[in-house]
């Protein structure tokens, strides 16, 4: 890729940018912001590997939290002193890999069970597929919540926690580390790693949009009667889609883990499943840029919505009459119908996508 | 042998709850093709609008014998309006954009109704007034109790008025045709927004009815009984052959079946690994295998259509 240096110099000014963000946040807002500014780079990651399911291939996954679910508790049993608990033969300290021998340990796990879930679906309509995979994500969720009988292997309810702090190399990212005499505390640390991560599931997501196979999920999305008259394996393609993006969840699913050292089935609840899918329709489907501002905005409005309708009710009413978690996926769903009448295609829509989902020009086609 | 007959008295009471609720799922993607997510939520809001108006209504001393059929029918009305205004909003503007469009604003539309109910009812379990004594019945060692009786009956008579309906009358007639082929209907002057209303009504007014019997059954009704309750209807109506009438009904017994034998005998078949914690389990795979072995259902004829 050559750059010229206008680019290029703007390349270096966006980096200078993002490396600061903690440091620019913990000083205007509060150490506790930095916190929610890395799950929101968690949500984006996550929202990117939904948009390669929903954006690119078209297909619509409603239990893609599930697969975020997979990979946090596989992080929470390969590195916590959990199974133990289980095993105690054969683990009497529990399990503690290393972050890199988890991670994509946990990126295949999800994948499979990708898989598993859509081959016997992915041949019928895209209708089939979102039911089953909304109640793959409740089985999901109820499974992690009574498996911990007869073998206690997810503890149930409770969840796990006392999970190993991501370390790389050395460096564990649970303490504050000194780096050329500025001291980062543990917050900091995890936003540049899921600043890493983010920036290669970008550059992954770019790659795969221009590649061949972007070109035929598009195919595929538009048309796939024609897409595989076209001679594209439609099946095998929406597979891939289908895997490939619970393999994002999955890794993705892994640092949460990682950072939050505690997980439990609550986290991975339909109503993450639908704002993760908020994010990407409301952003822009197929379009990355517009699912990272959809991600941004989604993750950062929940806190909003903390620190400014209650006040705002109290000082009203003088009391609290709705909840701001109600409120919130309240707006939520009332986002998607929004969004769907009215701008299908996103806030910044992708070109081609656009063109597709207007309504007025297929009536035209048919 | 009790266990077995219990199971199965109590499968078949679920099953035709189920029924009710996937004939809702089944008449609207009959002539839509689509799915409407929304549908469960629209069983829970008729399930609290009918305790709500049952209590106020016995609040204020209404004989219980008057008061029953009031709330059922404020239930229905109410449910019918939800059906109407969610088909004209989310639903009839999006009639030809591609799939994607529709189903998404069907999850947007049920994460409102159930968000709605929550802030209007709060998160607690709402109890269903006992009405009636409610007494037990034996039958070979198995227990049956009156609401049981009742609700078996009376979901049994809804499905054949709904088969009169569709198969006898005028609308019933329009409502076949719009299914078969929506252009040549319009063409023989079928108004077809009217029966897609109609559709979306009835619908509606079945789960107001079917919302009714699931919280008498189990005496509670909650903001988000909505979801898994509408997922194993959608399930029974995929088992029967979605769209069609007759199959919805089969199969919403059958998985009201599957799912209490099921649950009933887990723990012996596994020896004590896998408890009736699992019982909504089943649904699931019940699901999976019909789409894996049988994606037309039961009774369909046609093999689902692809995307």
């Amino acid at each position: 890729m050559k750059l010229n240096s206008k680019s290029k110099s703007l390349l270096v000014a966006l980096a200078i940018g993002l490396l600061l963000i903690p440091f620019v946040t913990d000083t205007l807002l509060g150490r506790g912001w930095v916190r929610i500014v890395d799950f929101a780079m968690l949500y984006i990651m996550l929202a990117l590997g939904l948009n390669i399911v929903v954006g690119f291939a078209g297909l619509l996954d409603l239990g893609y939290i599930a697969f975020f679910g997979v990979g946090a508790y596989c992080y929470a049993l390969a590195g916590s002193p959990h199974l133990a608990l289980a095993f105690p033969m054969i683990f009497p300290n529990g399990v503690h890999l290393s972050f890199w021998v988890i991670l994509p340990l946990a990126a295949l796990l999800a994948g499979g069970f990708g898989v598993l879930l859509g081959a016997p679906t992915l041949r019928l309509r895209g209708d089939y597929l979102a039911i089953v995979t909304l109640g793959f994500g409740e089985i999901i969720r109820i499974f992690l919540n009574n498996l911990n009988a007869p073998v206690n292997l997810t503890n149930g309810p409770q969840g796990i926690s006392r999970i190993d702090p991501v370390s790389l190399a050395d460096v564990r990212l649970s303490v504050t580390q000194e780096i050329f005499g500025i001291s980062l505390p543990s917050v900091h640390l995890y936003f540049y790693l899921f600043l890493a991560f983010t920036v290669l599931v970008i550059f992954a997501s770019q790659r795969l949009e221009k590649s061949r196979i972007g070109r035929a999920w598009m195919a595929i999305r538009e048309d796939e009667v024609a897409a595989s008259a076209m001679g594209i394996n439609t099946r095998n393609l929406k597979l891939l889609a289908f895997a490939m993006g619970a393999m994002f969840g999955g890794a993705s699913g892994a640092l949460f883990a990682g950072f939050q050292g505690f997980v439990s089935p609550e986290s991975f609840s339909l109503m993450e499943s639908i704002m993760v899918l908020c994010m990407v329709v409301l952003g822009g489907m197929g379009n990355i840029a517009g699912v990272i501002l959809g991600g941004v905005l989604l993750a950062v409005l929940p806190e909003v919505l903390r620190h400014s309708v209650v006040p705002l009710q109290q000082a009203l009413f003088g009391k609290m009459i709705v909840d701001p978690e109600s409120l919130r996926m309240l707006l939520f769903g009332g986002a998607l119908i929004v969004m769907m009448l009215y701008r299908p295609a996103g806030l910044l829509p992708s070109r081609v996508r656009r063109r597709e989902l207007d309504t007025d020009e297929v009536v035209e086609t048919v | 042998m009790e266990i077995f007959l219990q199971q199965i008295i109590n499968g078949l009471v679920q099953g035709s709850v189920y029924a009710l609720v996937a004939l809702g799922y089944t008449m609207v993607y009959g002539i839509l093709g689509l799915i409407n997510f929304a549908h469960g939520e629209i069983v829970m809001i008729g399930a609290m609008l009918a305790i709500s108006s049952l209590t106020a209504l016995l609040g204020i001393g209404t004989p219980p014998l008057l008061a029953l059929p009031l709330s059922i029918g404020l239930a229905m009305l109410g449910c019918m309006a939800l059906g109407y205004s969610i088909e004209r909003i989310a639903y009839r503007p999006l009639r030809h954009a591609p799939r994607l469009a529709p189903l998404i604003t069907a999850i947007g539309v049920s994460i409102v109704l159930q968000n709605l109910a929550m802030m209007i009812w709060g998160r607690e379990y709402h109890s269903f007034p006992q009405l009636i004594a409610n007494d037990p019945h034996n039958i070979g060692g198995a227990i049956i109790n009156d609401i049981q009786i009742i609700i078996f009956v009376l979901a049994l008579a809804i499905m054949a008025g709904l088969m009169l309906l569709v198969h006898r009358t005028r609308l019933g007639r329009a409502m076949r045709a719009v299914a078969e082929n929506q252009h040549a209907a319009q063409l023989m002057g079928v108004d077809i927004n009217r029966v897609i209303s109609v559709t979306f009504m009835l619908g509606s007014a079945l789960a107001a009815v079917a919302g009714m019997m699931i919280s008498a059954n189990y005496g509670l009704a909650h903001y988000y009984m909505g979801f898994l309750l509408g997922l194993k209807a959608f399930t029974a109506a995929v088992l029967g052959g979605i769209g069609n009438l007759r199959g919805a009904m089969l199969g919403g017994l059958l998985l009201g079946l599957i799912e209490s034998l099921g649950a009933g005998y887990i723990g012996a078949l596994s020896g004590g690994v896998f408890g009736s914690n699992y019982q909504d389990v089943f649904a699931f795979f019940v699901l999976i295998a019909v789409l894996v072995f049988r994606p037309s259902g039961l009774l369909g004829e046609k093999l689902a259509e692809r995307a």
